[in-house]
């Protein structure tokens, strides 16, 4: 008897969901091991963090609005990989969206109410878009890795925001902190009655279905379909494919940007330092796990927003660090990108003349 | 050692793959000396039973014996200790490596240094000897498939196998080439050595093999002696019904001018000359036939004809309109579709689906929907029509076409390119690698396509179908045209030797 690896002649159906199930169990039992080491009881740890996350009402709200920026974000790298193209860039494309969304805030008084709003959201696309543009274009037309250029830019917009926040655009009357004056209530995103929850999440969920609607159902989608599963055929086929990068490229920036704008107009009301938690880098994740299909962006952004939020209420009950949650978010990545061999791959085990001789004959 | 048995004998071999049985029960023998033929449509279970014998897969029933001893192949490795050596119809190289350590790789006396010059050598003389020439340091992914076939057959010679497995070892190559293999192939048999010949050419089943074997879907459907067979037999045993009837080629008399490509030059993927300065014409009806050893500007003239590759100098004029500065949609629209050699690499995306790839360089048409929302119903009906008018055989047609076989992707793509009134068409390679019954099918499309007005370019390795098809051939030598003649008026020596490159040189 032995156990042989065989192709599948094809995915069922169900296998990106089973590894997901299959890995999340497997992430959970990992954490228990490392929060049993550390001197915490691991399963009324998961009850509190399901509680903190998903108890009740005022919790879930919560959990949405972590859950907001990321399927924004997630859906922005999920688009670039759609293409064979990795936007890695998209914490920097928030922050840098997020300024130019406080660039047109902070003149709201000289802006009509009305097109406040609009203006940042445009805004934020714009800036993103073109954030997101540039690692295109250097792709598109000289051929430079976009993985490296979309991460470095990270940086640079990091550390712009934080000089803007700390100079120019500092609030006299903030004490120090590095932050901008409020925004004027024109240009807060609109609150569900009571709760932090804002428009931002309707926002995401209209931006899923357009991606969606564009992938599957335009000519433009088509083509972006063909280019990345086959550059060449793409460029047999007629589509201009330099163009093509470009243009995705800073799609998937103006959407990463519209995630800063739903973050800063939705929550913060204001420009600050750190504003956001890596959720560009969370993004890249979720994009992965939700194996590029946009409802499976919506599904992947709730759960982890559910670990943020359920790790910060632990935090609070328990004292554990909130670098918890990271760990189980990196943790199910690994077991779900070793799990994608067994959506190939299956195991069978053969019972057969032939294999024992073949031991005899080598033992004997 | 018993001297009675065959050198390899195969009993009862049954392989399973997930779906399919590719082997059942499968016998085979090989004699000291001997060359078998083992001839089958595609799917037959050819490759599979030989990579079998070469220690790629294990059977899940039968055993191999090897001078009447039974033998347990492990690894390929273990096949090459018992002296078999296998040239893949896949290509197993290394594409980044030079040729030079491509076939150090599979050498034992190659040890943790590489010893360059002493194995250089020893390669340039087995090279040499085998008229197998090519340069040791270009790196593989730089040679035509021509070339890296060649790599392939070195490679397994230098392993000093003595039993040989050939897996369509002639597809890629020209007349030329093909003889000096034949060549080879006699030379290994006279010193003892035995090969077993995988093929879909019946001339060569008759010119060169002892004894033929022939597979039908995965079960031997005879085994024949050659001297005591006929070309008309083995196509029966092979497809299991009487092979089908000569092509009937009309004559036609052409009509205007499709396409006209004047002093074309481009460059290869190394940035060396591949085309200089080819001029010709193709009008309607006709077809133009490109002959020529592999790697002599084949690929890039398609490709440059096609607008896929970059030219440095000539002109490309479409139905008298200069389309040379056009992008390869612009060109489609013109009336231009390509069939490209690669059909998978090029052709298709093999992680979508048929009815995706049905429309591939059609996306833009209005048949099949407005930029916003693409027909999905038109889309779908248009490629049910290719599978039944091409007999494209798929259980899921909605599935990725990567799972398809090599003749019902070819056949996706004939039905695509030949689709919406083409005025020309480049037919890379159009039947590499098809069975009988596919390639029959497709030369009756290209045929079809002619008599109603298309021009086609035809190229081709297999000069047996270019001088069937062709009204007239062009033979294509180190990027020039060598000469353009016309089938039938012309012996196949000479344009083998027009090939060679060598009545260019005596013209001159």
């Amino acid at each position: 008897m032995r156990i042989i690896l065989e192709k599948r002649l094809k995915a069922p159906a169900c296998a990106g969901l089973l590894n997901f199930i299959v890995s999340l169990l497997l992430a959970l039992i990992f954490g228990a091991v490392l929060l049993k080491a550390a001197g915490h009881a691991p399963l009324q740890a998961y009850l509190q963090m399901l509680k903190g996350a998903f108890g009740g009402g005022y919790e879930l709200t919560e959990t949405l609005v972590k859950t907001t920026p990321l399927i924004i974000a997630g859906l922005a790298v999920g688009l670039s990989f759609r293409v064979a193209l990795w936007n890695i860039g998209a914490e920097g494309q928030i922050y840098l969206g997020a300024a130019a969304a406080s660039f047109v805030a902070l003149r709201a008084e000289a802006i009509p109410d009305f097109l406040t709003l609009p203006l940042m959201g445009l805004a934020a696309f714009a800036a993103g878009a073109v954030w997101g543009g540039i690692p295109g274009f250097l792709r598109a037309y000289l051929g430079v890795s976009e993985i490296l250029t979309s991460l470095m830019m990270n940086y640079i917009a990091v550390f712009f925001v934080d000089y803007l926040v700390y100079g120019p655009w500092k609030d006299p009357k903030g004490y120090g902190f590095p932050l901008t004056p409020a925004f004027l209530a024109e240009a807060h995103l609109p609150a569900f009655p009571g709760v932090r929850l804002h428009f931002g999440l309707v926002i995401g969920l209209l931006l899923v279905f357009l991606v969606w609607y564009v992938m599957t159902r335009t000519r433009w989608g088509y083509e972006l379909r063909v280019s990345g599963g086959n550059p060449r055929a793409a460029r047999y086929g007629g589509v201009n494919l330099p163009g093509t990068i470009l243009l995705v490229m800073a799609l998937s920036g103006g959407i990463a940007g519209l995630a800063g704008f739903s973050e800063i107009a939705g929550i913060q009301h204001r420009l600050q330092h750190g504003f956001s938690p890596g959720y560009g880098y969370t993004a890249i994740i979720i994009a992965w796990l939700s194996s590029l299909n946009p409802l499976g962006t919506v599904l992947v952004s709730v759960l982890f927003g559910g670990l943020l939020v359920g790790s910060e209420q632990l935090q609070i009950s328990t004292g554990l660090p909130t670098a918890f949650s990271y760990l189980l978010q990196g943790s199910l990545l690994f077991f779900i990108l070793g799990g994608e061999l067994f959506r190939t791959y299956q195991l069978k085990i053969v019972h057969d003349k032939t294999s024992r001789e073949t031991g005899g004959a080598h033992d004997g | 050692m018993d001297n009675r048995s065959p050198l390899v004998e195969m009993r009862g071999i049954t392989k399973r793959f997930p779906g399919i049985i590719a082997n059942s029960c499968v016998d085979l023998a090989l004699n000291r000396g001997e060359v078998l033929a083992l001839l089958g449509e595609n799917g037959a279970g050819k490759s599979t039973l030989m990579n079998i014998l070469a220690g790629l897969y294990r059977p899940d029933e039968g055993e191999v014996r090897i001078e009447g001893e039974r033998v347990f192949f492990r690894s390929p490795r273990d096949a090459a200790a018992a002296g078999i050596g296998m040239v893949h119809q896949h290509f197993m190289l290394v594409r980044k490596h030079t040729v030079f350590e491509n076939i150090a790789l599979g050498l034992p006396q190659s040890g943790f240094f590489l010893e360059n010059k002493k194995l250089k050598s020893i390669i340039a003389e087995t090279s040499d000897r085998f008229g197998l020439a090519v340069n040791p340091d270009a790196c593989i992914q730089d040679l035509s498939v021509g070339e890296q076939q060649r790599v392939e057959i070195l490679k397994a010679l230098m392993q000093n196998a003595r039993i040989l497995i050939l897996d369509e070892p002639t597809a890629v190559l020209t007349p030329q080439e093909s003889e000096k293999f034949f060549l080879t192939l006699e030379r290994l048999r006279e010193k003892g050595c035995s090969a077993v010949f995988i093929t879909h050419k019946l001339e060569e089943v008759l010119r060169l093999s002892n004894r033929v074997q022939v597979l039908r879907s995965g079960r031997t459907a005879g085994v024949v002696r050659t001297k005591e067979t006929s070309q008309k037999e083995l196509a029966c045993l092979m497809v299991g019904k009487e092979a089908l009837p000569v092509l009937d080629r009309e004559t036609l008399s052409p009509g205007a001018e499709v396409l006209r490509v004047e002093r074309l030059c481009a460059l290869n993927d190394r940035g060396l000359k591949a085309l200089r300065g080819v001029t010709f014409g193709i009008r309607e009806k006709e077809i133009l036939g490109v002959a020529g050893v592999s790697g002599n500007g084949q690929r890039e003239m398609a490709e440059a004809i096609a607008g896929l590759r970059r030219i440095s100098g000539g002109k490309i004029l479409l139905s008298g309109r200069d389309v040379t500065r056009d992008s390869p949609a612009a060109r489609r629209s013109a009336g231009l579709r390509y069939i490209p050699e690669d059909r998978l690499g090029t052709g298709l995306v093999p992680c979508l689906d048929l009815f995706d790839n049905a429309i591939l360089g059609r996306q833009r048409d209005p048949a099949f929907g407005s930029p916003l929302i693409m027909d999905r119903a038109a889309i779908k009906r248009f490629g049910e029509e290719l599978i039944a008018r091409f007999d494209i055989r798929s259980s899921d047609p909605g599935s990725p076409v990567r799972l398809l076989s090599g003749g019902n992707l070819q056949k996706i793509v004939l039905g695509r390119e030949t689709s919406g009134r083409p005025r020309l068409i480049i037919a890379s390679s159009p039947t590499r690698g098809l069975d009988i019954g596919a390639t029959e099918h497709i030369r009756r499309v290209l045929l079809s396509e002619r008599a109603q007005g298309t021009a086609i370019l035809l190229i081709s390795e297999d000069l047996d179908e270019v001088l069937e098809l062709s009204d007239r051939v062009a033979v294509l030598f180190e990027g020039q045209i060598a000469g353009i003649i016309e089938p039938g008026k012309v012996a196949r020596g000479e344009i083998g030797l027009l090939m060679g490159g060598i009545a260019q040189a005596s013209c001159k």
